[in-house]
């Protein structure tokens, strides 16, 4: 009887499939752009979990790093003015506030260094204290320096457009076309995922890195400087961390609001326990996450028509606000999935004492 | 080997003077000196706690002397960092392995002096030729690409050995190394050892507390206790009761009196049981045994065999795939641990720190940490603080552990003390079955002999007694009937009278499947080249 | 191996309190000062430097806090949540888990009390009020067993779960409030009038059942901490899980019954602010109660009389917030960042030791212990 059930049930499921696949090239350029600030954020999560540092403090780091961004850019563009070159838009203003922003992430990052490495504070402790101060500070200085001057902005990064003909090209077209007409920090995304990745695996440093990760006195041993690789590594990652702040700002919208990373620096630590500690791991895990904030659009912008009408109606008795939960959604049922089975670099969490504490 | 051996540069002599080191509360090195001429193989003996792995890492540049300094070749230098020590020629194989599990034999090897193709990227071809070509000079014939976690103990220890050969020591330091070798592959290790020192001409500094062998491989001994230099001496002018006197600074009773056994009923019954690691591999096939009460059944083998997950197994802390396990008769196959100790059972774990204490937690907590739920050190939910810490000052006084109070967290206590608590909590009641697993792991001598004197008195005392350690003596020491396990089956079940240390550590080695003679043959090949 | 020596064997009860007080003093008088200086900074926004501005803005901060009664009131009235929202995190850190979800659990137990407490809106005081408490418990505790039942069934680690919580809890909440709970004939989206399942005023004009309760359960929770079996089984679990296995616990078991109580108690704060101040429940209501519980509970190292005592200092500094934004201008932002600067000096006590050479008990054990330990691991 069980079976006569799950006929329907199936017919909906190949519904989903279907109404997946046709909605995806539409909204593909959207989700690339969306995963940006999850991929970027899941990269600095990787280069400090990689070297044994656990950083939940990404989303502090983003938030700081949109707001510096977004108001460096703004009083240069005041101050200078600046018209935009290049088909990507760049202004003075804007590069100065993308500067910004990554300074100010990667100050953060030391912060979290030395909390962690030398003070050898809790380090889930330490992320939270930055993201607690970040958010303080950034509502702070929002409302002493934006909301008086509400017409303070450089704009935005353009994205690039295709020519028409390259993007009507069947399958490669819409292929090109989302991972192109991005703006410039979203399409170096792609850039980074794989030089991190290639540099992780077949090179010195990440030999290193991954060794300490895993068994830091064992590089001791060795002759490798734990410290100092672990104080480099978290710092570089904040660069990353701050271009996916200075994207909220500069490049995804043209303005600041108050805590508008909504969890993406916590999503970006379940992308990267998802993608296994790897680059592109994380990075696809980044666009899954991406697909699930986007679907919500889709849903809006071409609803199940008349192709797919069971799905129709289930999706119109859907509440819009689980849309809007469902990148939430879909990352807990992904850690809960995932997580049982896979491993983090061993040592990480744990601070590096030199001098053994006798036997 | 020609090539080598002419560029090798000539190994410089080494001194350590007036080396000082203190840690809170504890002076590990006290004005030690220590003087290692160029090739010979010197020993380091002394029991656990001594200060003789302070001295080394020292020596390695893993900790600052206080006071002290070190000569190479009467010239002072200064060793601040493992790559200051690497650099003049001194690599050192720890008694933990310094190995990264997940990496390769070769990223292991070569990690912190890798081969480079340009500044960023690796060579890794000149890499596996250098490994395997220092591979196939000493006889090890390791694939460069295996994952260093999935090699046995005694090859992981070859591979810490051919990252010392592949950096050009010309100062080997090796601490503890045979702790966890049988003695087949002890016999092997030596053998390298010897050719280092007269091939290549390589100083071996050798750490062990290890009578024997520090006899069998020593040029030179140095007796280390308390932190303090208290003699030297040549093997060929000194025996095991002399050196075994100055380690301790007292009479010591090499092997303790076990006595006559009475075995009574069957206690404790395995059938058929089969366990599976975290992985979720079997490792442990089929194994069956019986202890009764009144004796000692020891469990010989080397550490990885399966004897952890089947002592958890045993003890209610994994489960078992198949097979029985009764307790007088009872089923307990699927027991948790709460009801094997309600029933009699007293556990004292290999990791005391993971399994057996609570180090932020005070002593009194730890005593009670498996009876804390029944009167009279609680009612319901209520806890009775003043019979907690009552029993805690008795244990604490029949135990003799050393501690300023009831109240201060285990974690402050010594090794051997800190296993005396265990020890108190679990043996201080009737018991139907006591099991150890490596119980004097790391302990002074006073800790060893008291916890060796306390499970003889248990075995007399009508307890059943299950006895796992990877130290062999042990074993022979204290057993009635010893079991060897091997690849996760029990391959053998001797009487320990007529027992032989030799068969058993071949069994502990081979499981038996390479005949006596034939092993024979090769030690006695290994004696000709060294 | 020869054991520490302890420096003195029975120190005075007033140099005990006095260690274990004097790190978080300093970190609130370190925060203090750098949110002084930051207030000095902004104040270049406004024309030049002005050194007086720091310290009145301070004074407006003490004066609203505590310079009339109705102040001191309002500060207690502050602080009542913020024990609870404490504890309820302070409680989790006891058993090794990071409850970052109070706010999601807050939010929940809210929703609970406005949603019940309407629906009983008529009964008799006696079963209203305990009806609506109980929901915005049991809907608080729900909140907390879903990422407890999550790490111990599948080790998802509860610091990036309870935080997707957090805003799955508001979108939630913004779903039925406007629409199956929202109340007919209000010109907004809002929950209905809770008639007789309002909070009695006990004392003063502010002064609620709820903070009755808050207080109360301070020694209750320390009581079951310290001195019963199931305390200890949760400090247990928290210290060593394997050890407790070893000891005959169930850590899974442990840890879901924790993150549930933790999720209770934040619950009744919520519960707490709804019937007892502002009697209903908006669409996109918000609070920064469940963020502050953090800061207290670290501040007050976990323990409850210490979170007592950091609630009093942050409800201090929210109830005098509002004079400090009308009399100096300070946008009350500023308190994130003193909070935020607390926390700083307190997570570098080990310098902060150094500094003042205070020795004793390591404060490295217990609450503020490595709980980044079960991060990576996925194992109970």
């Amino acid at each position: 009887m069980d079976v006569v059930y799950a006929i329907p049930i199936i017919g909906v499921l190949f519904q989903f499939i279907g109404y997946v696949i046709e909605v995806t090239p539409g909204i593909a350029p959207i989700v690339v752009g969306l995963a940006a600030p999850i991929a970027l954020g899941s990269l600095c999560g990787i280069m400090n979990e990689r070297s044994g540092i656990v950083n939940i403090g990404i989303e502090g780091m983003m938030l700081s790093g949109a707001f510096a961004g977004f108001l460096a850019a703004g009083l240069f563009h005041q101050a200078f003015g600046g018209e935009g070159w290049g088909p990507l838009g760049i202004t003075p203003a804007l590069l100065v506030g993308l500067l910004a922003a990554v300074a100010t992430a990667m100050v953060l990052s030391a912060l979290h260094a030395w909390l962690s490495i030398t003070v050898a504070a809790d380090q889930i402790i330490s992320g939270v204290i930055i993201n607690v101060a970040a958010l303080g500070l950034t509502g702070y200085l929002n409302r002493l320096l934006i909301s008086p001057n509400p017409r303070l902005g450089a704009g935005t990064f353009s994205s690039f457009r295709l020519p028409q003909e390259i993007s009507d090209f069947p399958v490669v077209g819409w292929v090109l076309e989302m991972f192109v007409e991005q703006g410039p920090i979203a399409m170096s995304v792609i850039l980074l995922v794989v030089l991190l990745q290639i540099l992780l695996f077949r090179s010195r440093w990440g030999l290193r890195t991954r060794a300490v990760g895993e068994h830091p006195r064992a590089a001791d041993t060795v002759g490798i400087n734990v410290i100092r690789l672990r104080y480099r590594n978290v710092i570089v990652g904040g660069i990353f961390a701050g271009l996916a702040g200075a994207y909220l700002t500069l490049e995804g919208t043209g303005s600041f609001q108050n805590n508008m990373t909504a969890g993406r620096g916590f999503i970006a630590l379940a992308a990267v326990i998802f993608g296994r500690w790897t680059p592109i791991g994380a990075w696809g895990a980044a666009l899954l996450f991406a697909f699930s904030g986007a679907f919500g659009q889709a849903v809006r912008i071409r609803p199940p028509g008349d192709a797919y009408p069971d799905l129709g109606t289930i999706m119109s008795a859907i509440p819009s606000q689980v849309y809007g939960a469902l990148p939430y959604i879909v990352t807990i049922v992904i850690l809960a999935g995932v997580v049982g089975r896979s491993l983090a670099p061993a040592a990480v969490g744990r601070p590096y004492q030199k001098e053994g504490k006798t036997a | 080997m020609t090539d080598t051996e002419s560029q090798t540069p000539r190994t410089p002599s080494l001194e350590m003077r007036g080396v000082t080191k203190r840690y809170p509360g504890v002076l590990a090195n006290d004005a030690i000196d220590l003087e290692v001429k160029p090739g010979e193989i010197h020993a380091l003996l002394g029991e656990n706690g001594a200060g003789k792995s302070t001295l080394m890492n020292i020596l390695y540049g893993l900790a600052e002397p206080d006071e002290g300094e070190i000569l190479m070749d009467g010239q002072p230098v200064t060793i601040h960092s493992p790559a200051d020590a690497i650099a003049r020629g001194i690599s050192m194989v720890h008694q933990h392995f310094m190995l990264v599990p997940v990496l390769s034999v070769a990223e292991n090897i070569l990690l912190g002096d890798e081969p480079m193709a340009n500044p960023i990227f690796l060579d890794r071809r000149a890499a596996h030729a250098r490994i395997r070509e220092l591979g196939t000079n000493f006889g090890f014939d390791v694939d460069p690409d295996a994952k260093v976690g999935s090699l046995s103990v005694g090859w992981q220890q070859r591979v810490e050995i051919l990252k010392a050969l592949y950096r050009n020591a010309s100062i080997l330091v090796l601490d503890e190394p045979t702790a966890v070798l049988t003695p087949q592959e002890t016999r092997e290790i030596f053998a390298v050892l010897r050719q280092l020192s007269s091939e290549l001409g390589t100083s071996v500094i050798f750490i062990s507390h290890k009578l024997y062998e520090v006899l069998d491989i020593a040029d030179r001994i140095t007796v280390i206790r308390r932190g303090k230099v208290v003699g030297e001496r040549i093997p060929a002018e000194t025996n095991e009761d002399e050196l075994a006197q100055l380690m301790v600074g007292r009479e010591v009773q090499l092997t303790a009196n076990r006595g006559e056994s009475k075995p009574t009923d069957v206690m404790l019954v395995a059938d058929g049981v089969r366990v599976a690691d975290d992985r979720g591999r079997e490792v442990v096939h089929g194994v069956s045994f019986e202890v009764r009460a009144g004796e000692i059944f020891g469990i010989a083998g080397v550490a990885g065999n399966g004897q952890d997950e089947l002592v958890e197994a045993l003890t209610g802390l994994r489960k078992t795939m198949a097979g029985r396990v009764t307790l007088a008769g009872r089923d307990i196959s699927a027991a948790t641990p709460r009801d094997l100790h309600e029933q009699g059972v007293a556990f004292v774990p290999a990791d005391r720190h993971r399994f057996g204490l609570i180090l932020t937690m005070p002593i009194t907590d730890n005593i009670v940490l498996t009876d804390y739920h029944v009167p009279p050190y609680s009612r319901g939910i209520v806890r009775n603080d003043d019979a907690i810490r009552a029993r805690a000052q008795e244990c604490v006084t029949e135990f003799d552990i050393r501690t300023p109070s009831v109240s201060v967290n285990a974690g402050t206590l010594s090794g051997g003390n800190q296993q005396k608590v265990v020890v108190a909590r679990e043996l201080d009641r009737d018991l139907k079955l006591l099991v150890l697993d490596q119980p004097t792991r790391g302990l002074d001598v006073g800790s060893i002999e008291f916890i060796h004197a306390r499970t003889i008195e248990s075995r007399n005392a009508d307890t059943a007694v299950l006895l796992i350690s990877a130290e062999l003596d042990e074993v022979l020491e204290l057993s009635d009937r010893i079991g060897v396990m091997y690849r996760g089956e029990l391959v053998a079940v001797v009487d320990a009278r007529g027992a032989d240390k030799e068969d058993i550590g071949l069994l502990m080695a081979t499981g038996g499947r390479i005949s006596p003679e034939a092993t024979k043959v090769m030690s006695a090949e290994l004696e000709q080249v060294s | 191996m020869a054991e520490n020596p302890v420096s003195r064997s029975r120190p005075t009860l007033i140099r005990r309190i006095g260690q274990l007080v004097i790190v978080p003093a300093a970190a609130v008088v370190g925060g203090f000062v750098v949110g002084g200086v930051i207030i000095l900074i902004s104040s270049l926004a406004n024309g030049g430097l002005d050194f007086g501005l720091p310290f009145s803005a301070y004074g407006s901060l003490f004066q609203g806090a505590f310079g009339s009664l109705r102040g001191i009131l309002f500060t207690i009235v502050s602080a009542a949540p913020l024990v609870l929202g404490g504890m309820a995190v302070g409680l989790g850190f006891k058993a090794g888990l990071f409850n970052i979800g109070a706010q999601g659990q807050f939010l929940m137990g809210a929703l609970g009390a406005a949603a019940i407490g309407a629906y009983v809106a008529g009964a008799p005081g006696i079963v209203a009020i305990p009806a609506a408490i109980g929901a915005g418990a049991l809907f608080g505790a729900a909140w907390g067993f879903i990422p407890g039942a999550l790490k111990a069934w599948t080790g998802a680690h509860e610091v990036v779960t309870t935080i997707m919580l957090n805003f799955i809890a508001g979108a939630l909440i913004g779903y039925l409030i406007t629409g199956p709970l929202e109340a007919p004939g209000f010109s907004f989206s809002r929950t209905g009038p809770l008639g007789n399942a309002e909070l009695p005023i006990l004392f003063g004009t502010s002064i609620h059942l709820g903070v009755f309760i808050a207080f109360l359960l301070i020694p209750v929770v320390w009581w079951i901490l310290w001195r019963s079996t199931l305390g200890f089984e949760i400090r247990t679990v928290g210290a060593n899980p394997d050890a407790a296995r070893y000891a005959g616990m169930h850590p899974a078991a442990i840890t879901i019954l924790t993150m549930s109580l933790c999720g209770l108690l934040a619950g009744l704060a919520g519960a707490g602010q709804i019937l007892g101040i502002s009697h209903f429940m908006n669409a996109s209501y918000g609070s920064s109660i469940g963020f502050d519980s953090i800061s207290v509970a670290l501040l007050g190292r976990a323990h409850p009389v210490g979170i007592m005592l950091a609630a009093l200092l942050f409800g201090a500094l929210r109830a005098g917030s509002g004079l400090m934004q009308i009399q100096a201008g300070i946008p009350v932002e500023i308190i994130d960042v003193i909070q935020a600067m607390v926390l700083l000096f307190l997570a570098a006590d080990v310098m902060l030791r150094r500094l003042l050479r205070v020795r004793g008990p390591s404060i490295e054990p217990d609450e503020l212990a490595t709980v980044s330990k079960t991060y990576g691991s996925g194992t109970i």
